[in-house]
Order: structure tokens, then C-alpha cells, then sequence
């Protein structure tokens, strides 16, 4: 109870550090920031509404406390484009994002464990070095080559799936396959290496030795305790999973927080982008802390260690 | 045989170093616009083709390799010694300077993947002076704390021991003592590095945060290249090959290092 007490404090001092570099966002564009939004050309009266909308007239201070407290309340300002709440605007992107997340994890996983297993099984032999040069490849590929590259042979030239968009699930499908495959090819290497150590131990030469067939141990004994240092992984990818959809997302035209990111940096508006980054990041946090609590609850050596 | 193969990845990075190296002696016209080529296929007015402009594709796939490098190296030299000194500093003095650190590394992990090189680039505003330094202000992090685990684990050494008790200075003893012994584990981690950095590169072009136009970069040939896709896929395809060529070799060669320096990961 006390460890995770401490890592959910933790979690808040992190989230307070995040808050106060992304509150200093607007203070890093070189030049005005006002001018840089409206433009050399814009009226006085118009820049002065503005700098004051963004609070920029007031001491730093003052400009900090000011956000702070609005963002306790769940405020992230108010977008410069489109005049609404930012934590409306996210909150409308965020299921579209949720589904493109859920079906990557779906790939992700699906791939990466027949695949981490079948590599272990045939350790040095050919399909090792075949599933691994995949994983490796895999890992080499950035999001916006391999996104085109599938939209070319699916879309352009087989037809069975709409370029980009989002419109039903069949739209749903290349950005899933883009953003999971790279988590698939990353979790399968760690499951391989993982599956390795762990079938060189005792207990699974003694479970041979009983007589158990191979595959048995292999699921029962070896998958098992393999899949502990998985868990980890998956937080970290899961975590990262809006952060990797940023290009994905762009790629597919897909309406998620990851293009609003892209938007907003295009659009300049500043307070929108300090939302996305927030928002992202909170949830990269979040999900890293409970994984580190799960883990901690299912692998009893670490709960007496600590 | 296998020897020959493990030199590939070696061969593969010095060819695109000593192109980019000896780039203004080839007389690259990557901007001129020729109307008449539009699209053209690999094989006909130049040897890669055209693009959307007709600017001939492999004029532009050299001066990205150059931007592309160019980025990834300064970034790396620049974040490998800013994070080394921070990371060995760090563990070195100890308490609550190294807890400082510690947290503000902390704070900076906390953003995922790229996404804060993706704000402050967006930022900043484009241009590749503002790519290098938002990639630096995100990329120390990683070194910091591999040098300062690595001095951890070697400050109570007994060599090190000795050589304070002896009346050595902290800065020799860093310099001398432990420096060559952090130093295996951080160079295979900048060579990765310098992967990693090259595909970040062209992700922010592909965003439109990179260098901008006439000017080529990977990331942004390939963006534009996409719109042409069913048409003329080489405009994206020989940029993605670039780009796969460059990264996959640094890879392997960093697993040679790892191998050869005998690290563990």
C-alpha cells in the first residue's frame, strides 16, 4: 500500500514538472509571441486583445498561478482557432484516438506473441533468423514509410481499403496494422530474449524431465514467467501509443489527438498545442504508474523484495 | 562469406558520409524546375526520376542525406557530452544535486517518444537550426542517465578509491579514471542514437516542422511524394529506401560495437 502511495506521489511531482514546461511553451517561440500568432501586419487594438486573452500583459507569475489553477479545474484555456474549451476539443478527439489505440494494441499483440514464441522455439535455426530480421526490420521502419508503403499496395492497387480518413472499420484497419506493427516487432524481441532466459532455468529442465511435452512447457512453465517483463514494455507502449499516432494519424488523415497536435502547431494555436502535449503526456504517466503498480502486485518476488 | 556480410553496414554509412562529404563537387542542381519531366519515371532525363516539379529526385535524395547527417551527427555530439558531463557530474558530488537531476530527467521522460521535439520544433518555428536544437533540448536525457548509472557503479572501484585517497583532483579522476571505463556503453548508445535521430529528423520533416521548402529533406520528399503515390510511388519509395538503408546499417553496426566492446545491454 505504501509503495504505491509513494509512486502515485511520484506521478503527481512528474506531472508538475510536465505542467510548468509546457506552461513555458509560449515563452520559447523566439520574438513575440503575439506577433508571431497574428502576423507583422495585424492592428494594435487586435494584438492588445490578444495578449491580454493570453494573459501575456500580466507578470510571469501571476501568468503561472493562473494556469495552475485552471488546471486543477480541468481548464486548459481556450483555443485561439476555434474560440472552444481545449479540454472540449480533446475530449471530442478522444474516442476516435481511443479506437486507432485499442486495435493497434490488438495488432500489437497478436503478432508479437505467436511470433516471440515461434522465434524462441527455433532458436539459431532458420525461422529464428527470419522472424527476427522481420522484428528487426520492423523496428527500422518509421510510421510514415510503412503507413504509405500499405496504403500503396492495399488502397492504391488491391482496393480493399479507403486511403485515409475515418469512416467505418475498414478505415480502421492500415492505421491499426501501422502504428501496432512497431509495437508487434518491439514486444516480440523482448518476448524472444525474455522466453530464452527462461527456459534455461531449473525448473523447466525439471518439468522436462517429468516427462511433460515440450509444448506444455513451454506454455505452462516458460510463457508464464516470460510474460512478467512484457508487462513493462506493453505500459511503455501503450503509454506512447498516442504520442507514436502524432505521424500515424497524419499519415491516415485520421481526426485523433495526435493530428490536432499537428494542427495546432500549423495553426498556431498555442494553447491548444500546450493542451495536446499535456494531455499525452498525462496519460503516458498514468499508464506507466499503474503498470509499475500491476507488476509489482503479480510478480511476488518483487512484492517481498519491497 | 559472413565476414564480407559484416562489413556491408560499414560500407553502406561510409558511401553516404563521402557523398554528402563531397557533395559540392558534384554540382547538384536539387531546385531546378523542369516542366517537361514531371513525374518521371528512374532511367529517363535523370537517373532517378523527377518529382511533382520535375526537380530531378536524385539531386534531392543527396542534399536530404546531407541535411539528414548533418542533423543526426551534431545533435548526437552535441546531447552525448552535455549529458555525459551532467550524468558522470551527477553521481559524482552525489545528494541532492544528483537528486535535482534525477527528477528533472525524471520530468523530461515523462514526455513520450519525439512529442516534445514535435512541440518545440513546432515552436521554434521551422528551419534545421531549430530541428538540431529541439532534438538537443529532448536527446541529453538518455546519456545523462546511462553516464550517471555507469559512475555509479564504478565510483567505489578501488582504483578510483585510490586514487582520491592519493590526493587526486575529482576532475582527473573523471578524466582519467573513470571517463575510458563509461566510456564503451555510451558510445554503442550514440551510435543508435544517431539512428533514432535520423528518423526523428525526418519525421518532424514530415510534419512540416523541418527544413523548408525548395529546400529537400527525407522527411518531407516522402510527405510530398505520398500525394503522388498510385501515380509515381518512386517518390516516396526511393527517399523510404534511403532513409531504411542509413537507419538499418546504424543499427547493425552498433550491434558489432556491442559485440566487439562486449557491453551488455
Amino acid at each position: 500500500m505504501q509503495i504505491i502511495l509513494i509512486r502515485f506521489l511520484s506521478a503527481i511531482a512528474v506531472m508538475l514538472g510536465v505542467s510548468v514546461i509546457v506552461f513555458f511553451f509560449i515563452h520559447f517561440i523566439p520574438g513575440d509571441p503575439v506577433e508571431v500568432i497574428l502576423g507583422e501586419t495585424a492592428r494594435l487594438s487586435d494584438r492588445e486583445a490578444l495578449r491580454e486573452a493570453l494573459g501575456l500583459n500580466q507578470p510571469l507569475m501571476t501568468q503561472w498561478l493562473n494556469y495552475m489553477s485552471g488546471l486543477l479545474q480541468g481548464d486548459l484555456g481556450t483555443s485561439l482557432y476555434s474560440r472552444q474549451p481545449v479540454t472540449d476539443i480533446i475530449l471530442q478527439r478522444l474516442p476516435d484516438s481511443a479506437e486507432l489505440s485499442f486495435a493497434a494494441i490488438i495488432v500489437g499483440v497478436v503478432l508479437a506473441i505467436p511470433l516471440g514464441i515461434w522465434a524462441a522455439m527455433h532458436k539459431g535455426k532458420l525461422w529464428d533468423m527470419a522472424t527476427s530480421s522481420f522484428m528487426l526490420i520492423g523496428i527500422a521502419i518509421p510510421n510514415f514509410v510503412f503507413g504509405p508503403i500499405l496504403v500503396l499496395i492495399f488502397s492504391l492497387w488491391l482496393g480493399w481499403f479507403p486511403v485515409s480518413g475515418r469512416d467505418g472499420f475498414l478505415s480502421l484497419v492500415l492505421p491499426a496494422i501501422t502504428l501496432g506493427t512497431v509495437m508487434a516487432a518491439i514486444l516480440a524481441r523482448m518476448l524472444r530474449s525474455s522466453l530464452l532466459e527462461v527456459m534455461s532455468e531449473d525448473y523447466i529442465r525439471s518439468a522436462h524431465a517429468r516427462g511433460f511435452s515440450p509444448l506444455r512447457v513451454m506454455f505452462r512453465h516458460g510463457l508464464r514467467n516470460a510474460m512478467l517483463p512484457m508487462i513493462t514494455l506493453l505500459g511503455l507502449q501503450l503509454g506512447g501509443l498516442l504520442a507514436g499516432a502524432v505521424i500515424t494519424e497524419t499519415v491516415f488523415d485520421w481526426p485523433g489527438i495526435g493530428r490536432l497536435t499537428v494542427e495546432a502547431i500549423q495553426r498556431r494555436d498555442y494553447p491548444l498545442l500546450q493542451g495536446c502535449i499535456l494531455f499525452i503526456s498525462a496519460i503516458y504517466v498514468v499508464v506507466n504508474m499503474l503498470t509499475d503498480i500491476i507488476y509489482q502486485q503479480i510478480d511476488p518476488r518483487i512484492r517481498c523484495a519491497a | 562469406m559472413i565476414k564480407v556480410m559484416r562489413t556491408i553496414p560499414l560500407i553502406i554509412l561510409v558511401s553516404w558520409l563521402a557523398v554528402v562529404l563531397f557533395e559540392p563537387f558534384l554540382s547538384l542542381d536539387p531546385n531546378a524546375i523542369n516542366l517537361e519531366q514531371i513525374l518521371g519515371v528512374p532511367g529517363g532525363a535523370s537517373w532517378l526520376g523527377e518529382d511533382d516539379l520535375g526537380r530531378p529526385i536524385s539531386d534531392r535524395l543527396l542534399t536530404g542525406a546531407q541535411v539528414s547527417l548533418f542533423v543526426a551527427f551534431s545533435v548526437m555530439s552535441v546531447t552525448l557530452v552535455v549529458g555525459t558531463i551532467i550524468g558522470i557530474v551527477s553521481a559524482w558530488l552525489g545528494g541532492w544535486v544528483d537528486q535535482t537531476v534525477m527528477r528533472i530527467t525524471d520530468v523530461f521522460l515523462a514526455f513520450p517518444g519525439i512529442l516534445l521535439a514535435i512541440a518545440l520544433a513546432g515552436l521554434l518555428g521551422p528551419g534545421v537550426g531549430n530541428v538540431v536544437l529541439a532534438l538537443s533540448i529532448v536527446g541529453w536525457v538518455g546519456f545523462a542517465r546511462l553516464a550517471r548509472g555507469q559512475t555509479l557503479l564504478l565510483k567505489n572501484r578501488d582504483h578510483v578509491v585510490a586514487a582520491r585517497s592519493l590526493g587526486t583532483s575529482s576532475f582527473k579522476i573523471i578524466i582519467w579514471h573513470l571517463l575510458p571505463l563509461v566510456a564503451a556503453p555510451l558510445i554503442i548508445e550514440a551510435t543508435f542514437a544517431v539512428a533514432g535521430l535520423i528518423i526523428a529528423e525526418a519525421g518532424l520533416s514530415f510534419l512540416g516542422l523541418g527544413v523548408q521548402a525548395p529546400s529537400a529533406s527525407w522527411g518531407s520528399m516522402i510527405r510530398d511524394g505520398a500525394r503522388y503515390l498510385l501515380v509515381a510511388p518512386h517518390l516516396v519509395m526511393i527517399p523510404a529506401i534511403a532513409l531504411f538503408s542509413v537507419v538499418m546499417a546504424i543499427n547493425l553496426l552498433g550491434d558489432q560495437l556491442r559485440d566487439r566492446l562486449d557491453v551488455r545491454s
